[in-house]
């Protein structure tokens, strides 16, 4: 059932009639800037591509779009916001800083600075090791002593 | 006949890896070093019969054996040979038999060049391979079996879905997989390890080879894919950030983490606890990818047909293999005491730092990439993170690496001097802030970013090339430059090489971003466009015809104050099994920059809308990553690196580190 | 890494594996883009009728009073084909009015469409330029709404409504609002 799905999402994909212009603003600095929206915006029917990379028929009525509004005026934002009236969220590949993704944001920092957290008290642990007992003491004593030209004391892995 | 004999060589494996994964530790616990060396034929025949399964199948598509429902699904006559056999891999079932032939290469590997290795260690680590053959061969035999026949066998072929039908993705999955299964060889030395309660800079000599190995091809599949997509999605971009990618990456950032952290456990016995964690992430990130890709719980270009069952029986083959191995690190992971002691400023704090940067931006791809998914699962939002959340991380984690980059190979081990090092690289920092500035300067291009991205690669560039100064003492005495060049082990060559490649990767990317032009225009056969200073003519297009495809091609000669740069041919294709588009830029690469041409759609009337591009300097991406492979070969072929080494070097010290510490290789 | 630390990686996976258990096995198509237009009101459209090129029909065709359905088509799409039956199950035995968009369609063939295949929809407007599609956030058709008696959205179905399983689903929300 997946499969035929699949292959309807094929043909549909096929089959759709192209009616969208596709054509660039005349303006080439809105032009520009309709161009840096569409890089932002999610292509609603293929995986992860900006409508700016997708052939898809729905991709290039959304270019339509994001065109018209922007020669009408729109700032970026009113773009954004009259998309994301229509289909959520979703539609920006740059998630907005809300509740839902201020953990996703300052993730590059949360994470460094646990991480880092863990690297100095683990240092530290090890730099305070616990002192020699007595009997550690007069071994290592015994060792210095004869070992002056011997390179070969052993890691002390099982100690 | 020959697909029987294919899924009855599978079955067998599968009973070996059973014994080969039980056996060794029941003859660890009786001490029976007979039982024990049982452990490498174990290997040797799963290996075989996992080559013998693959063959069948490989045959059953060279002949196109339509009675094979795998054949009859992937693969059509008229497809090239080349892509009769990249077909193999080219889906879920043949690709899963490609990473149980890799997995069973490497065991057998470690049995054939690992005599060196203690036979308790060595069988402990094949057991453990093997029990990870277990856990594949079963979902293949019972979810995803290659060789089921299909009666009556049609005359025809589905065929192979023309977007793999490209010789560079002929040969990106295998190296991918190749670098993915790699890591198991550093996971299965983990796991021994950890049971053996013990890791030794040997351990350590032992794992880096393997892990070299694994990231030379990594990094070379990742190239590839990317560049893959550069030249055939047809839309100038290389990459995407799509959890598929990102499941390639992740591998990558966690290996090359490892391959600094398991230089400190050999150096200096220290980093234990943290390497073997590492290992443990790679390998699980190698596996999170196969996840990723099979179980439909994400959608990506990549992904393969979506069947539950299937994904059911991976994530749980996942949880027992990573949680076991995290629950069994948990456990044990007290007993690997640091030994080696070392100052704040030394070689082993930059490896340190490297680490923290790398896992930490390896972690926050994982965020990333599965963020909707859980965001989705706990409150029913539905979210996107694309590629502006992982470049702001990217900048953020990954600039402070480059800094210290420059630094680490610097300093000494142990105890090392910030002011030595800050001094060989005073060059380096000015050319850098110059850079920097002239950018800002220029307002070429002018942003922030760009001069920042450009002083980045400029000081990782330079500090590379100070660094060889100072090893080759140029300055001071510069008549013995070339033989001391000569007489670098070839370790610090590979080195050097893939850190000037990253420089080379970041200046890559700086440029071509910030100063691409572009052209969107709709031409019919005659007419000129300029981009960035060259003269683009659409001389004509006309149909022509493949193998198993139609195309358009569109002829471009692209001139430069009127003298002749290049042709350019830029194609459109229909595929008719399946029927399927696919674009192939028309892509000539020149020293400062790609000439790229992309023909669209059939506007009637005889024009075409058209994209031009000149993307300066992009090929350093794909250079950069060249110097980089080829610095990990350098560096693998150094003799003391050689996988079989460690025999030769055991004579002497075992516990000791074998080169001294003056010979300092990488870092 | 000591104590309570090196437990953190397990914690880690054993939480992640929970989640991709949990969204393996709810059911969920990972394609499907959940519709925020659900309890808002149906989005404002005046578009021509296929039956009449010259009369106008705007969005208070949906506010009835009663539950109204609202399907995007086409001729051109094949799992509207798949569909068809349910439509007029639901048209003709369950008695809901059902208001076709036909979805970047070329009217002509809208109607040959709907001839050959019997017309399960009280009215058919047409949507030539696919603009009413992206208001109401479709994103492939067929895609069905389901709009209360005050004309706001009340619950929408993703792809074709094929199987008794999916006009159950249907009915049940249309038995919602009742």
């Amino acid at each position: 059932m997946k499969h035929l799905f699949a292959f309807f999402l094929l043909v549909l994909a096929a089959a759709l009639p192209a009616t969208a212009s596709d054509t660039p603003l005349k303006d080439p600095v809105q032009e520009a800037a309709a161009r840096e929206l569409m890089k932002e915006i999610r292509c609603l029917v293929c995986q992860n591509q900006s409508i700016e990379d997708s052939n898809a028929d729905l991709a290039k009525d959304l270019r339509d779009i994001v065109r018209e509004q922007v020669a009408l005026g729109a700032t970026p934002d009113q773009v954004r916001a009259y998309l994301v009236d229509r289909y959520g969220d979703w539609v920006l590949l740059k998630p907005p800083v809300n509740r839902l993704t201020w953990f996703l944001w300052g993730s590059p920092f949360l994470v460094l600075g646990g991480v880092l957290i863990a690297v100095v008290s683990s240092r530290k642990k090890a730099a305070v090791s616990e002192p020699l007992t007595s009997e550690e003491q007069a071994r290592l004593d015994e060792l210095l002593r004869a070992a002056p030209e011997s390179d070969q004391i052993k890691g002390s892995e099982k100690q | 006949m020959i697909a029987e004999l294919g899924h009855f060589a599978l079955i067998v494996a599968l009973m070996l890896a059973i014994l080969g994964a039980t056996v060794p530790h029941y003859a660890i616990f009786r001490r029976d070093t007979r039982l024990m060396a049982l452990s490498d034929p174990f290997a040797y025949g799963q290996f075989f019969m996992a080559a013998t399964a693959f063959g069948a199948l490989m045959y059953s598509y060279i002949i196109s054996d339509f009675s094979v429902l795998n054949v009859a699904a992937n693969s059509h006559t008229s497809k090239p040979l080349l892509y009769k056999i990249s077909g193999v891999w080219g889906n879920h079932e043949g690709s899963l038999l490609l990473w149980v032939l890799i997995l069973t290469l490497f065991a057998a590997a470690v049995a054939w060049r690992g005599k060196g290795l203690p036979l308790r260690f060595r069988s402990r680590v094949l057991a453990v391979q093997s029990t990870l053959c277990i856990g594949f061969l079963m979902f293949i035999i019972f979810t995803s079996n290659p060789f089921l026949r299909l009666d009556p066998a049609p005359f025809e072929g589905n065929g192979l879905n023309p977007l793999l039908q490209d010789p560079g993705l002929a040969f990106h999955p295998p190296m991918l997989y190749i670098g993915y299964v790699g890591l198991s060889i550093a996971f299965s030395f983990a796991v021994a390890a950890l049971i053996e309660g013990e890791v030794t800079p040997l351990w350590a000599r032992w794992v880096r080879p393997w892990t070299l190995a694994a990231w030379i091809f990594l990094t070379g599949g990742i190239a590839l894919g990317s560049w893959w997509a550069y030249y055939e999605l047809g839309w100038g971009g290389w990459w995407f950030w799509d959890p598929v990618e990102n499941a390639s990456f992740m591998p990558w950032l966690a290996a090359t983490a490892l391959l600094h952290s398991s230089i400190v456990v050999e150096k200096r016995d220290a980093l234990k606890s943290w390497t073997i964690l590492l290992s443990i992430i790679a390998f699980s990130f190698s596996l999170l990818g196969t996840f990723l890709v099979r179980s439909g719980v994400l959608t990506s270009v990549h992904a393969f047909a979506v069947d539950p069952e299937r994904g059911v029986f991976i994530l749980g083959f996942l949880a027992i293999v990573i949680g076991g191995s995290l629950a069994l690190y948990a456990w044990r992971a007290p007993r690997l005491t640091p030994s080696g002691m070392f100052g704040v400023v030394s070689r082993e704090s930059a490896l340190i730092l490297n680490n923290v940067l790398l896992s930490t931006f390896a972690a926050v791809v994982l965020v990333g990439t599965l963020y909707p998914l859980v965001l989705e699962a706990i409150n029913g939002t539905q979210i996107t993170v694309g590629p502006p959340f992982f470049e702001f991380a990217a900048t953020v984690l990954m600039s402070p690496l480059i800094v210290a980059l420059g630094f680490g190979p610097l300093l000494a081990w142990k105890r090392g001097r910030i002011s030595r090092a800050a001094q060989v690289l005073i060059p380096a920092a000015i050319v850098g802030v110059v850079t920097f500035w002239l950018v800002i300067w220029d307002k070429a291009g002018g942003i922030m970013m760009t001069g920042f991205g450009l002083a980045l690669a400029a000081w990782l560039m330079v500090s590379v090339l100070m660094e060889i100064a100072e090893r080759t003492k140029l300055f001071k005495n510069p008549k013995k430059f070339l033989t001391r060049l000569v007489r670098l082990p070839r370790a610090t060559w590979g080195m050097s090489l893939a850190h000037f490649g990253l420089g080379v990767i970041v200046l890559g990317i700086t440029v071509s971003e910030a100063w691409t032009s572009e052209q969107l225009r709709v031409m019919s056969p005659g007419d000129t466009a300029e981009v960035a200073g060259f003269e683009f003519k659409l001389e004509g297009v006309e149909p022509i015809a493949g193998p198993n495809y139609t195309a358009v091609r569109a002829a471009f000669t692209v001139t430069r104050n009127g003298e002749l740069v290049a042709p350019l041919y830029a194609e459109d294709r229909v595929f008719s099994d399946p029927p399927m588009p696919t674009t192939e830029a028309g892509i000539y690469p020149l020293f400062r920059g790609d000439l790229y041409a992309v023909i669209g759609e059939y506007l009637g009337d005889n024009r075409w809308s058209v994209r031009l591009y000149f993307k300066p300097f992009i090929s350093g991406i794909w250079v950069g990553a060249g110097l980089m492979v080829l610095g990990g070969i350098i560096s693998l072929s150094d003799r003391s690196r050689r996988i079989g080494a460690p025999a030769g070097r055991r004579r002497s010290k075992p516990k000791q580190p074998a080169v001294p510490v003056g010979q300092t290789q990488e870092g | 890494m000591t104590g309570f630390k090196r437990f953190i990686p397990l914690l880690i996976v054993l939480l992640l594996g929970a989640v991709f258990f949990k969204s393996m096995t709810d059911g969920h198509n990972p394609k499907e883009i959940k519709s925020v237009r659900i309890d808002k009101p149906a989005p404002v459209f005046s578009l021509r009728l296929l039956a009449d090129e010259k009369i106008q029909a705007t969005d208070a065709i949906l506010k009835t009073g009663k539950p109204v359905l609202v399907n995007f088509f086409a001729s051109w799409c094949a799992p509207c084909r798949a569909e068809h039956e349910s439509l007029m199950t639901l048209a003709f035995d369950k008695g809901i009015p059902i208001i076709g968009i036909a979805y970047k369609d070329d009217p002509i063939k809208s109607q040959r469409f709907l001839d050959s295949l019997g017309n399960p929809f009280a009215q058919v407007v047409v949507d030539r330029a696919g603009r009413a599609g992206i208001d109401w956030g479709v994103t492939g058709v067929p895609e069905t709404f389901l709009v209360d008696g005050d004309g706001i959205v009340r619950y929408r179905h993703w792809g074709p409504i094929v199987g008794d399983a999916a006009i159950g689903r249907v009915m049940a929300a249309v038995e919602d609002l009742e």
